[in-house]
């Protein structure tokens, strides 16, 4: 089969609606979306208190935080599969080959992405403007709001980050995910598997839609920033 | 008749060692225009940070309104002082979004308050514009009306008009004035142009190395200084 061939062949898979490939569209979207949120509200606070607080191992800490960032999936994946494994100490979830096990995968993947770049976003706004919030009567919920609007950049990076290091992954989805058809089966597993099928059609639609995703999360993440009422937090 | 707004008394700061800032006693009256001037490093923005609560002091007792403070403050207490610092930083968004800042902070209904300052600070052509796209004298200004919005017990100015030309000086002088005539605001303002001083303050503190030198009304101040070193600050002969 040509290249040319297989591109034609996914687009029409693609415009005639073949439902394995919706399942695995909508399957990956709940995994890497619930991740994504999960490293999102841990990671963001975890993120901003490091920023802005200084202690004894910080700087420890925050070159573990920078490791973490280029964590292997695949090392992340294995850990999780030793936890979750019938022996493992969280055996008794029996979550392996389950969607959950793909979610904390995929959200320990993300977390340092997320919370380091959100503390390198913080640190970069004005250190003097902590000071003058408080001095207008923020309090420190108040203050800690209000830098990450003003480094909204930040975040908005570590989000993507964050979305782009697991959406893509197959090493994590593989391991705790098994790649199980109508269960666990991911874009990325998917067209592991289909290429190693010759089912280059499937495998490239599989692809575009991936690609596809990416992209629209993307614009959309940054659409929300240019809004003006999401800058002041209002 | 009204009484001191702030107390100090025996107040010092210690920065990693060295002391910075040294109050044995000093006053400022409720309503009043208290000038702060000194040359650099002499402990004027320190002085400002404690009376803004913002830190603490190392020693000595600090009473607000008859209240003595322990740091920090509560929040309700602290809302009631803001200051305009020297390198004011507004937030990123619109100056309208800005002046609505304090208000929101405090929960408070903010559409015609934000209103009258944009007209009272000449900024209404400028109320959609980003606060980060504007000259120096609109920044300052609308940093200057910021910290009026919500209303403070004591405004607090580190040098709000350095760096400003001769319109932007005249308006802001205007607004403390006006502000000075309102009666319900305590003014403490650091200036190192003694002309300035003299147009605004009901009283001068005068500020050398951490200590007080002289504190006394304006007049005085300027025509019949007691210290020699602030008699040479007001002639312009102190070398800094």
């Amino acid at each position: 089969m040509t290249f040319w061939q297989s591109l034609i062949d996914a687009a029409r898979l693609l415009l005639t609606g073949y439902p394995e490939l919706w399942r695995v569209i909508g399957l990956t979207m709940q995994v890497t979306g619930s991740a994504l949120a999960i490293s999102a509200v841990v990671g963001i606070p975890v993120g901003a208190a490091i920023a802005l607080s200084r202690f004894p191992g910080r700087h420890l800490l925050v070159t573990v935080l920078y490791t973490g960032m280029g964590l292997p999936p695949v090392v992340v994946g294995l850990a999780v599969y030793l936890f979750l494994s019938r022996r493992g100490p969280l055996g008794g979830l029996d979550w392996l080959f389950t969607p959950p096990a793909m979610i904390v995968a995929q959200a320990i993947i993300a977390f340092p992405l997320v919370a380091g770049l959100t503390m390198a976003g913080i640190e970069g706004v004005d250190p003097d403007l902590r000071l003058q919030l408080r001095s207008l009567g923020a309090s420190q919920a108040q203050v800690v709001r209000a830098l990450l609007v003003e480094a909204r950049g930040g975040v908005l990076a570590a989000l993507l980050a964050g979305f782009g290091g697991i959406i893509s992954e197959v090493g994590a989805a593989m391991l705790v995910g098994g790649n199980i058809a109508g269960q666990t089966r991911v874009l990325s597993t998917a067209i592991v598997l289909e290429t190693r099928q010759g089912e280059f059609a499937l495998a490239v639609a599989m692809g575009g839609v991936l690609l596809g995703l990416a992209f629209g999360v993307n614009a959309l993440l940054l659409g929300l920033e240019r809004r003006p009422n999401w800058r002041t937090g209002r | 008749m009204k009484g001191a707004a702030y107390d100090l008394l025996g107040v010092t700061r210690v920065y990693d060692g060295r002391r910075v800032l040294s109050v044995r006693e000093l006053a400022v009256q409720e309503g009043e225009i208290l000038a702060v001037v000194g040359p650099n490093g002499s402990g004027k923005s320190t002085l400002l940070r404690l009376l803004n609560f913002l830190e603490p002091c190392s020693a000595g007792e600090i009473t607000y309104f008859g209240r003595r403070i322990e740091y920090p403050p509560p929040l309700d207490l602290r809302r009631e002082v803001t200051m305009v610092f020297q390198r004011p930083i507004l937030i990123n968004g619109t100056v309208r979004d800005n002046l609505a800042y304090p208000l929101r902070l405090r929960s408070l209904q903010n559409r015609d308050r934000v209103e009258g300052l944009l007209a009272q600070f000449g900024l209404e052509r400028l109320a959609s514009a980003s606060a980060r796209k504007l000259s120096v004298g609109e920044y300052q200004r609308v940093a200057l009306a910021r910290a009026l919005a919500a209303f403070p017990r004591v405004l607090l100015l580190d040098e709000p008009t350095a760096n400003l030309d001769p319109y932007s000086v005249a308006l802001i002088e205007g607004i403390v004035q006006s502000v000075r005539a309102a009666g319900r605001t305590t003014q403490v303002l650091i200036t190192h142009n003694v002309f300035q001083a003299k147009r605004l303050a009901d009283r001068v503190v005068m500020l050398l190395e951490g200590d007080v030198i002289e504190a006394g009304n304006t007049r005085h101040f300027f025509d019949d200084p007691r210290d020699p070193r602030t008699a040479a600050f007001v002639r312009g002969e102190m070398v800094y």
